[in-house]
């Protein structure tokens, strides 16, 4: 055995549902028994022989500090993704009466602002392991952005679908890259479902459908940072965004995988989940106590976690129930004020995504569906400056002047007495 | 009345590799019972073991989920495209 192979932990994968194993090639559903989701299945033991918070501090700061807990067997692609600045958010805290507040800032990943870098990371890693030349995504956006670029930095082909209604900013953040971009007329559902048929004909990776186990398990390095940011301690509470409920499950798993490999003390941590009411299938099911997912067609601003079917609802709902948490969705003049909010209390100019986040922190405080006491964070997961369209009509505008003191003074003036108005 | 099966591929073993297949049928469960007929053993792997359409597999009738339409017994008229799509994951 080679260094770089003495180096992989994962040994193949497992249908979430049943059990079935399967050799871990490029494929994401149970296709001998159930159709359910297949499941990196890795080596605990040789990871807890290998990992300690030395080894883990020691490491580089992107997502690969962790890398014997994703499912890689050489060198990854590193572009500086992960390590995001977790930021105690005193201001905010003190808005909505709560008194340990942190932001877990995603909106500043690099390379392309916002969580996905970490799941694109690993997802093209492996699809160079696996020889794969074209690369490919169905995307809400940010996801298209993030393949585009990281498949830029590592010399693959690649191929994206978007819905045609998308955000300029999240279109030309794609393009300046170079791919080949598909605008599809219809939703992300209907672009979903275009792209399994591509996938059936052509050779690709595309990295959430037949590289989804792989990718997926990006998103645990939200769950590793925030453990290592609070001083190795678990959190009370996290309020995340639900598009597919993936990030949210992962999450769970990475602080898991944690307690499991000895690294943080046990204890319970209570997860919530936001959604745009425009698109909010797994809110509904959890208020009327379902656990299976009726699709909706999506109108809402938050395009980016705008999906009518989600194929991991019913594991978020689970782990909402679980742990004590809550599911809820807030309508779309909320989301741009939780974006204000954000804003002007912490600094921190999200998308429409982390609006809902804040707008759903919110409402869930106001409920009393989170203690004051408790240690929470909030996961904000893409940058605002991707979605200007969202708020352009909302913010104030500035004060045209000439360019002598007095035009200034009376701008001031002005200003002055419309603050205090 | 033959409509057009887009046929994913973990159920191509089933259609000696053929993505799609043309077949007669009136409604979403009559397909699957003239899918079984043509293709013995598909129907195993598109219903659970009571009979239900598995719960992550996603069937779409001219690209409208069947969820949206009546399930099992939408109706099916000649021409149409029917899609059987494995649920996968977001972003």
């Amino acid at each position: 055995m080679t260094a770089t192979l003495s180096r992989t932990t994962f040994t193949g994968l497992r249908c979430k549902e049943c059990g079935h194993p399967y050799a871990s090639g490029a494929r994401h559903v149970c296709e001998d028994v159930c159709f359910g989701p297949l499941e990196v299945v890795y080596d605990y033991e040789a990871i807890k022989s290998r990992v300690s918070r030395a080894t883990i501090e020691a490491g580089p700061a992107s997502i690969w500090r962790y890398r014997e807990f994703l499912p890689i067997e050489g060198d990854p692609i590193d572009v500086g993704t992960g390590f995001t600045p977790l930021l105690k958010a005193g201001n905010l805290a003190r808005r909505l009466g709560l008194k340990s507040l942190y932001i877990k800032n995603d909106g500043v990943n690099m390379p392309t602002l916002s969580f996905k870098d970490r799941v694109v990371s690993v997802a093209l890693t492996r699809a160079r392991e696996l020889g794969f030349s074209t690369v490919s995504c169905a995307s809400t956006g940010n996801l298209a952005n993030s393949t585009a670029a990281i498949a830029a930095h590592a010399g693959l082909e690649c191929c994206v679908f978007i819905p045609s209604d998308l955000e300029l900013g999240k279109v030309l953040g794609t393009l300046i890259y170079n791919p080949t971009l598909m605008a599809v007329k219809g939703n992300y559902d209907q672009v979903n479902r275009l792209c399994s048929e591509v996938a059936n004909t052509y050779g690709w990776g595309f990295v959430n459908i037949n590289l989804r186990p792989y990718y997926s398990e990006g998103s645990k390095t939200l769950g590793y940072e925030v453990i290592e940011q609070l001083g190795w301690e678990l959190p009370d509470h996290i309020v995340a965004p639900l598009a597919s409920g993936s990030l949210f499950t992962k999450i769970r798993k990475g602080f898991d995988e944690f307690i499991k490999c000895g690294l943080v003390d046990e204890k319970r941590v209570r997860f919530s989940g936001a959604q745009a009411e425009g698109c909010s299938p797994i809110a509904q099911a959890f208020a009327e106590g379902r656990d299976f997912i009726t699709p909706v067609k999506p109108n809402t601003i938050a395009k980016s976690i705008a999906i009518g079917n989600p194929a991991d609802g019913p594991y978020a709902i689970d782990i909402a129930t679980a742990t004590g948490g809550a599911i809820a969705a807030v309508s779309d003049a909320e989301i741009i004020e939780g974006i204000k909010l954000l804003a002007e209390t912490e600094g921190v100019f999200t998308e429409t995504a982390g609006g809902t986040t804040i707008a759903v922190l919110k409402k869930l405080v106001e409920q009393g569906k989170i203690n004051p006491e408790e240690r929470t964070v909030a996961y904000i997961t893409g940058n605002g400056l991707k979605t200007t369209e969202a708020v352009a009509s909302a913010i104030g505008q500035p004060y045209l002047i000439e360019a002598q003191l007095d035009s200034f003074t009376a701008a001031w003036q002005q200003a002055q007495a419309s603050q205090q108005g | 009345m033959a409509v057009q099966v887009l046929i994913p591929t973990p159920l191509q073993k089933f259609t000696n590799n053929d993505a799609s297949v043309a077949i007669e049928a009136g409604s979403v469960s009559a397909l699957v019972d003239a899918l079984e007929e043509r293709y013995p053993g598909i129907r195993a792997r598109l219903c659970d073991e009571n009979g239900k359409l598995r719960r992550f597999l996603n069937i779409y009738v001219n690209s409208e989920d069947i969820r949206f339409l009546d399930n099992e017994t939408t109706v099916l008229g000649d021409g149409d495209e029917v899609s059987i799509v494995p649920a996968v994951a977001g972003g």
